[in-house]
């Protein structure tokens, strides 16, 4: 296992928006994070990436504990976090959002072979090399986002709703984008979706989180079939 | 209503009573004191209340003072009457203001207003009739024959400044305890939500700032008469600084706060004076002791109780109950 | 005619000293959302260190550079020991708006009593690095100096190179991203609190410049650059307070017409005429002249 939380519990304030959660991820695996809004989804990949200190529990990251840790370190452990509502800065060019992914690794030459990799990746992102980053379509923006953190040679990637916004065929190729990364690159992924047949089908695992608390986390295939969970959150 | 007008009374009373029993010297401090609790006042509205910023009410003060001023000088008005547009002149002059700040947000708001205390006393440099760098004399006259021999000039000051900061005090706590009150409240808490509900929090802030204005000009109507003149000298961006500091001490959301935060600025310099006298009272001591002081004060206070220490009394008693 | 030539470029000059000071007021609120009036302060402070040296060792150049590094030392110190501990502590109740501004002028203050306790208050003068006597033209002296080109040809090197830095770097890349969204820049791995730090640190160095810019045709007291504030936060707001490129356009507008006052109107107007600029600019176009779409590039 190389990603291991367990009994986490985040506030908000007063309000607790992760109650006790354990969850698993091996190495290499793609985990959906389905569930409905303010089931805490949002939280538990920010209390993961460092922005969000937890209250109680333990995270485990290639056996070593993470929790409170500031996201710039972690980036340089192998976690980078793509946030909700494509996390680019618009003012900065393409090419400056990807930079920025490699700067903390002072190293220019590595630099320019993962901006290579990433227009390889995304071909449209090499045409806009020098656009401004707030000249690009929602779909675009949601590749500069991933590319950015691809940027960060990452371990363990964090995408929360890569698909907001966006319109289906797009949704579809960033899906099959995420998930030809995870295989290639063996990455471990966590992916928060409101989207839950499209995330589900491309996952290994599945996890169904509800009012903080996780629900049901099984084969990703399993919860497809599962009558409940196609009641509740896929809508048939 | 009637109980806080008595109360006023009554506390006037008091300080009357006061005033017969102390030296020359406290009197005039205490003369002081009510004219830093107006100015003081004038900030409480603004900031505590309308969640605005002015750096520049020094700036504000002058423009009174120098109304007063002039009107006495040069339309030999009876004395009342030069306060009256002290206050007339200085709230058009912030309402003035407040048209152009209304649609600013913060660091506009203050950078304005510092520009404001920064030049305003420039200005009365340049120009003639008024007075230059000397200034022009602002002088109350002495207190009436039938008070008797005894009645001094200070405690004639003594006794305007105090009637003047009773009155404003009272004015203005009642304009807080009253709809526009609690109307700056809700701006200052929530102006989005405010403007939703109907609220035209452009215009009330135009408010807010010209009654601020007027407090102010008319403590610089009462600072003008405790010195006897206006001068660009009286009213520095130092004057500023100490305000926003006295305000800060107060609580910048207590009335009441205000007469503590004036008690200390008065208290200031004569602690200055002391130390410096203690630690060698080279000039330079002398000059920049108060500010020092008065520096280190408003870091600490706005780190530790940003709005004032009357807050932490508050929540440790709530805390016990 | 002439006449009209020599106002521009003095008023060049003068506008390129109010550049650097409104840079450094736009760094610090871009990164810090608080304008920095402890801004004269530190730059004052720093011209003191630096007149101490050009004056011990008659060489202006070396006291310039004494006034950067310690101008950079200061910011990175008001930021570092100052406004971390405010923004931990001021974060509840009616003051926490206006807590760090007013704390920023509670700096001012510091630094000024400080300042006067050390030096006092006479007025000090700095022997300028070029004569202030005007070029002479054929028969006609004209009032440019050398050392208003001096000036000039300064801050086109402090502004090139800082565009370079800017524009050209990934210390200036970080600083950008972590001001536009210091989220997202703590995400892709900057150090956003130190990068916070060292943006302050600039903008203290380049307040240092201003300081004994504006001193070598001046003089030097614990009040003298209050008005170089005031105009250097005009300047920023002409700007629009977000755009580097903005608060120079707006400076060098701020000093040309300035000057055009000075020499056709009266120094009597000098100041109401930068008031009324302000006011005007806030009513018109309180988002600065940059504003449309690129109000925020640096």
């Amino acid at each position: 296992m190389s990603l291991n939380v367990s009994n986490l519990t985040v506030h908000h304030g007063a309000i607790c928006a992760v109650s006790q959660v354990s969850i698993a991820v091996p190495t290499g695996k793609l985990a959906a994070i389905i569930g409905a809004n303010g089931a805490g989804k949002t939280t538990l990949l920010r209390t993961l990436s460092g922005l969000k200190t937890p209250t109680n529990g333990s995270i485990m990251w290639k056996g070593e504990k993470i929790a409170g840790i500031k996201p710039e370190a972690l980036v340089r452990r192998g976690i980078s976090h793509v946030s909700e509502g494509k996390s680019v800065i618009p003012e900065l060019t393409v090419r400056e959002n990807l930079e920025l992914g490699a700067i903390w690794r002072r190293n220019a030459k590595e630099s320019k072979e993962s901006i290579d990799q990433v227009v390889s990746i995304f071909p449209r992102l090499g045409e806009r090399l020098q656009q401004r980053a707030d000249t690009l379509s929602g779909g675009e923006r949601q590749m500069l986002a991933i590319g950015r953190a691809i940027m960060s040679k990452p371990q363990l990637l964090l995408l929360d709703e890569p698909s907001l916004g966006l319109a289906p065929l797009v949704i579809e190729q960033i899906f099959q984008t995420i998930r030809d990364l995870t295989t290639s690159m063996n990455l471990t992924v966590l992916l928060v979706e409101q989207n839950a047949m499209g995330a589900l089908k491309i996952a290994d695992l599945g996890i169904v989180l509800n009012l903080g608390k996780v629900v049901a986390m099984n084969h990703a295939q399993v919860l497809i079939d599962d009558p409940a969970v196609r009641a509740a959150y896929l809508g048939y | 209503m009637r109980k806080k007008l008595a109360l006023f009374i009554f506390l006037g009373w008091i300080l009357l009573l006061v005033g017969d029993r102390i030296d020359e010297l406290r009197v005039y401090q205490g003369a002081q004191i009510a004219m830093y609790a107006i100015a003081l006042s004038s900030i409480v509205l603004l900031t505590g209340y309308s969640g605005q910023v002015s750096l520049g009410n020094g700036a504000m003060m002058a423009v009174g003072g120098y109304s007063a001023a002039l009107t006495l000088n040069n339309l030999g008005s009876p004395v009342w009457f030069a306060f009256v547009m002290a206050v007339v002149v200085s709230a058009l002059f912030g309402a003035f203001l407040g048209a152009a700040a209304a649609r600013l947000s913060g660091p506009y708001l203050a950078g304005t207003t510092l520009a404001l205390a920064v030049g305003l006393p420039e200005i009365a440099n340049q120009f003639d009739f008024l007075g230059g760098v000397p200034g022009i004399l602002f002088d109350v006259g002495f207190p009436p024959a039938r008070f008797g021999e005894e009645f001094t000039q200070y405690k004639w000051f003594f006794w305007i400044a105090t009637f003047i900061a009773l009155l404003s005090l009272f004015i203005t706590s009642n304009i807080l305890q009253s709809r526009y009150g609690r109307t700056w409240r809700a701006i200052r808490s929530n102006s989005l939500a405010a403007e939703l509900s109907g609220v035209h929090s452009g215009r009330m802030k135009i408010l807010a700032f010209t009654l601020s204005s007027a407090l102010a000009g008319l403590a610089g109507a009462v600072m003008a008469m405790t010195i006897s003149l206006v001068a660009p000298g009286a009213y520095t961006l130092a004057l500023s600084f100490a305000l926003v500091t006295g305000a800060v001490l107060a609580g910048v959301s207590s009335l009441p706060g205000v007469v503590f935060g004036a008690l200390i600025l008065v208290a200031i310099p004569e602690v200055a004076d002391v130390l410096a006298t203690r630690w060698g009272g080279d000039e330079n001591l002398n000059n920049y002791l108060p500010g020092l002081i008065v520096s280190v004060l408003l870091i600490l206070s706005v780190i530790f109780t940003p709005n004032g220490p009357g807050e932490k009394l508050k929540r440790r008693h709530h805390k016990k109950a | 005619m002439q006449k009209i030539l020599e106002t521009f470029l003095i008023g060049l000059s003068t506008g390129s000293i109010y550049a650097l000071m409104s840079i450094a007021l736009v760094l610090v609120w871009r990164s810090t959302r608080v304008v920095n009036f402890a801004q004269a302060g530190q730059a004052m402070l720093s011209t003191y260190i630096g007149f101490e040296i050009a004056t011990r060792t008659e060489i202006f150049w070396l006291g310039l550079l004494f006034a950067i590094a310690a101008g950079a030392l200061l910011g990175a110190g008001v930021d570092y020991f100052f406004m971390r501990v405010l923004f931990k502590h001021a974060v509840s109740g009616p003051a926490a708006v206006v807590a760090p501004v007013i704390a920023t002028l509670g700096l001012l203050g510091l630094i000024r009593s400080i300042v006067g306790l050390i030096w006092g208050g006479e007025f000090k003068s700095i022997k300028a690095p070029a004569s202030t006597d005007g070029f002479t033209i054929g028969e006609k002296t004209i009032p440019f100096s050398p050392l208003n080109l001096l000036i000039i040809v300064t801050v086109f090197v402090i502004l090139i190179s800082l565009a370079i830095i800017f524009q050209r770097t990934n210390l200036g890349l970080s600083l950008r991203a972590s001001a536009y969204a210091p989220e997202i820049a703590q995400l892709a791995g900057i150090k956003t609190a130190r990068t916070r730090t060292i943006g302050w640190a600039i903008a203290g160095g380049v307040g240092g410049v201003a300081g004994m810019l504006v001193t070598s045709s001046n003089f030097l007291s614990p009040y003298s650059l209050d008005l170089l504030l005031v105009f250097g936060f005009i300047a920023a707001v002409i700007g629009g307070l977000e755009s580097m490129v903005g608060s120079v356009v707006g400076a060098l507008i701020l000093g040309i017409a300035l000057t055009f006052i000075l020499n056709y109107v009266g120094t009597s107007l000098v100041f109401i005429g930068g008031f009324v600029v302000l006011i005007v600019v806030l009513l018109v176009k309180p988002d600065g002249i940059m504003a449309k779409g690129r109000a925020r590039r640096a």
